[in-house]
């Protein structure tokens, strides 16, 4: 009978109930947004990194893991590698942040294309000109530019010669000169890529390139990957915890100040089933079920509108924040959601199973 | 019910006293009230506003504690127990009948008499065919998927009356029943208390404002600051109906 109570009760008065769903919606929609656009981002990052080709790579010395601060790398390093014993291919790039998440990337098309198998064109062809750009489909919507359109970035204007599907390396393109001269870095590398002659090679040749180049962080491919995670990028777990942290808040409030809403509507309710012998217990429960009824609610919706922040993301910068769904974090998010909604509803179960009997009956 | 007409009071109050606040502003409510009533009874207490008729009823039905007395209602002694003894005494001994019918808005009649039903935790079953003379009797059988927003103020009240009946109580406790009525559904109402006390036995305490009323007691009480002032039979006692 406390369901039929608290879901008669829910559906008794509709605007409070969907309000509080929603609000409820929210933190778990900004916790699954957030987790989702850390993880959609560190995905594309590891998959763009896969789509290189590369089996190692040579990083700048003191460098951290994510993030570039210039061309450091000498190109004579770049030979350096490149002669090693089972290199095939080693490509130096250069990374020019353009602003929030983006940069552009400066290669070395032909050996670039050796080392990833190319790139494939959706539409127009490789660069040929010092101001010529070649972007993917998702930089090519975020901008809404296409082929032969002038693109500014980084204080130059570029001309878009191909769009390209993505998965390597980067959003955009330049030819490595063009950008190392505009950088005024010539002759220097943001990083280098090295192809081997077989993948079973990787861990061999970078414990020598190690040998050879002391300060020089040095990864497998694989060694690489696993380093682009939540951990690794700083002060982001920091961040998840406190979006998580203000979410429960949220929550919380918004549960207790709803349930507070309802204890009040419903004190001669509740002075009703006191009259009837409903025990401080079955008051209690009657709020708690409510609670947790909003919060599934709320839950459910929130995962729901996680969808709809994933289609507005799409649509707005599709190469910058992807976006992924988190299923594995449902049920966590659902958790923190019920949770506050759980504690929220405590103070006015209290205030509930305190109130008098009498003067709940004669509330108007 | 009729078993429960067997020898000894059902309600027994002495010397009641009920204080609200402290020192200066203490108001006495009751200042030493003594009431016996048997199993089977029909009881209405009247009297004025602030006569103390409200408290009484208040503390017959376990709503709040007395300050000093003793009150033994269907055995239990009210003075000696805590809330959740009264709490107790509500779920299984007393039931109410409110002016404003206090039914639950949100459910039908059928889940009103339902929650009590649950609240009590006595199943129906032993008490099916009596309970559906009941309904027959109220004239409510028709109206039980409706909720209170759809019935009259004479359908609730019936409702009420059904949902304080079907958890089997020793006493019915009637505050103003129809104060909220007209005329007719009064008179009706009135008339279904009345049958329920001489069919099944069920013992009643109403408080009423009207002496009309209180003639379909057996007894009436008459009550005045906080005291009761005289207690007069009604003869002949089933002449009313």
């Amino acid at each position: 009978m406390i369901f039929k109570l608290v879901w008669e009760s829910l559906r008794f008065r509709p605007v409070r109930t969907l309000l509080s769903i929603l609000l409820i919606a929210v933190p778990v929609t900004l916790i699954l947004t957030l987790i989702g656009i850390s993880r959609g981002f560190l995905d594309d990052s590891r998959k763009r990194q896969e789509g290189v080709g590369a089996d190692v790579i040579v990083r700048p010395p003191a460098s951290s893991f994510i993030g570039f601060n210039g061309a450091p790398i000498s190109d004579k390093i770049v030979d350096l590698v490149g002669k090693q014993p089972h290199v095939v291919e080693a490509t130096g790039t250069v990374v020019q942040p353009i602003g929030g998440f983006d940069s552009i990337t400066g290669i070395d098309l032909t050996a670039f294309d050796r080392m990833s198998g190319g790139f494939e064109y959706v539409h127009g062809g490789p660069f040929h000109g010092p101001n010529d750009i070649i972007i993917d489909t998702y930089f090519a919507e975020q901008r809404h530019v296409g082929v032969g359109s002038n693109l500014k970035l980084f204080n130059h204007e570029w001309r878009v010669t191909g769009i390209v599907e993505p998965g390597k390396l980067s959003h955009a393109f330049v030819d490595l000169a063009s950008l190392q001269d505009l950088t005024d870095q010539q002759h220097k590398v943001s990083q280098i890529y090295v192809k081997l002659d077989s993948p079973g090679n990787a861990n061999a040749v970078a414990a020598e390139l190690k040998k050879l180049l002391p300060d020089y962080p040095i990864f497998t491919r694989q060694e690489w990957e696993s380093l682009i995670s939540v951990n690794n990028i700083p002060l982001l777990a920091t961040f998840i915890h406190v979006i998580i942290g203000i979410g429960v808040v949220i929550g919380f409030a918004v549960v207790s100040l709803s349930m507070y809403m309802a204890v009040l509507q419903r004190t001669r309710e509740i002075g009703i089933l006191k009259s009837l012998g409903a025990s401080k217990r079955f008051i209690m429960n009657l709020m708690m079920w409510e609670a947790l009824s909003l919060g599934f609610g709320g839950t459910i919706v929130g995962i729901v509108l996680s969808f709809g922040t994933r289609a507005v993301m799409k649509a707005i910068v599709p190469a910058s924040l992807p976006q992924a769904i988190v299923p594995d974090w449902w049920w966590i998010a659902g958790l923190i959601a019920i949770g506050a909604a759980l504690l929220g509803a405590l103070y006015p179960g209290w205030i509930a199973v305190r109130q008098d009997p009498i003067e709940a009956l004669a509330y108007e | 019910m009729n078993e429960r007409a067997s020898a000894g009071a059902i309600i027994e109050v002495r010397d009641l006293r009920k204080t609200y606040g402290h020192g200066s502003a203490a108001v006495h409510a009751l200042r030493g009230v003594n009431l016996r009533v048997q199993p089977g009874e029909f009881v209405s207490i009247v009297g004025p506003s602030g006569s103390g008729k409200s408290t009484l009823f208040h503390i017959i039905g376990g709503l709040t504690p007395p300050t000093a007395g003793s009150v033994v209602v269907a055995g239990e002694d009210i003075s000696a127990i805590g809330d959740s003894g009264r709490t107790k005494l509500r779920r299984e001994s007393v039931s109410f009948v409110f002016q404003k019918f206090n039914l639950l808005p949100n459910l039908t009649a059928a889940d009103n008499i339902r929650v009590a039903l649950s609240i009590s935790g006595r199943p129906i079953d032993g008490f099916q065919k009596d309970f559906e003379e009941i309904l027959r009797m109220l004239g409510i059988s028709e109206r039980l998927t409706h909720k209170p927003s759809e019935l009259s103020g004479g359908e609730q009240q019936r409702v009420a009356i059904a949902r304080a009946l079907a958890t089997r109580p020793a006493i019915l406790l009637a505050d103003e029943p129809t104060g909220n009525l007209d005329s007719r559904n009064s008179l009706a109402v009135l008339k279904i208390l009345r049958s329920l006390n001489d069919r099944f036995g069920q013992t009643i305490l109403m408080i009423t404002h009207s002496s009309e009323a209180a003639q379909y007691g057996h007894h009436i009480v008459h009550m005045s600051d906080g005291c009761i002032t005289e207690r007069s039979a009604v003869v002949p006692p089933g002449d009313a109906i």
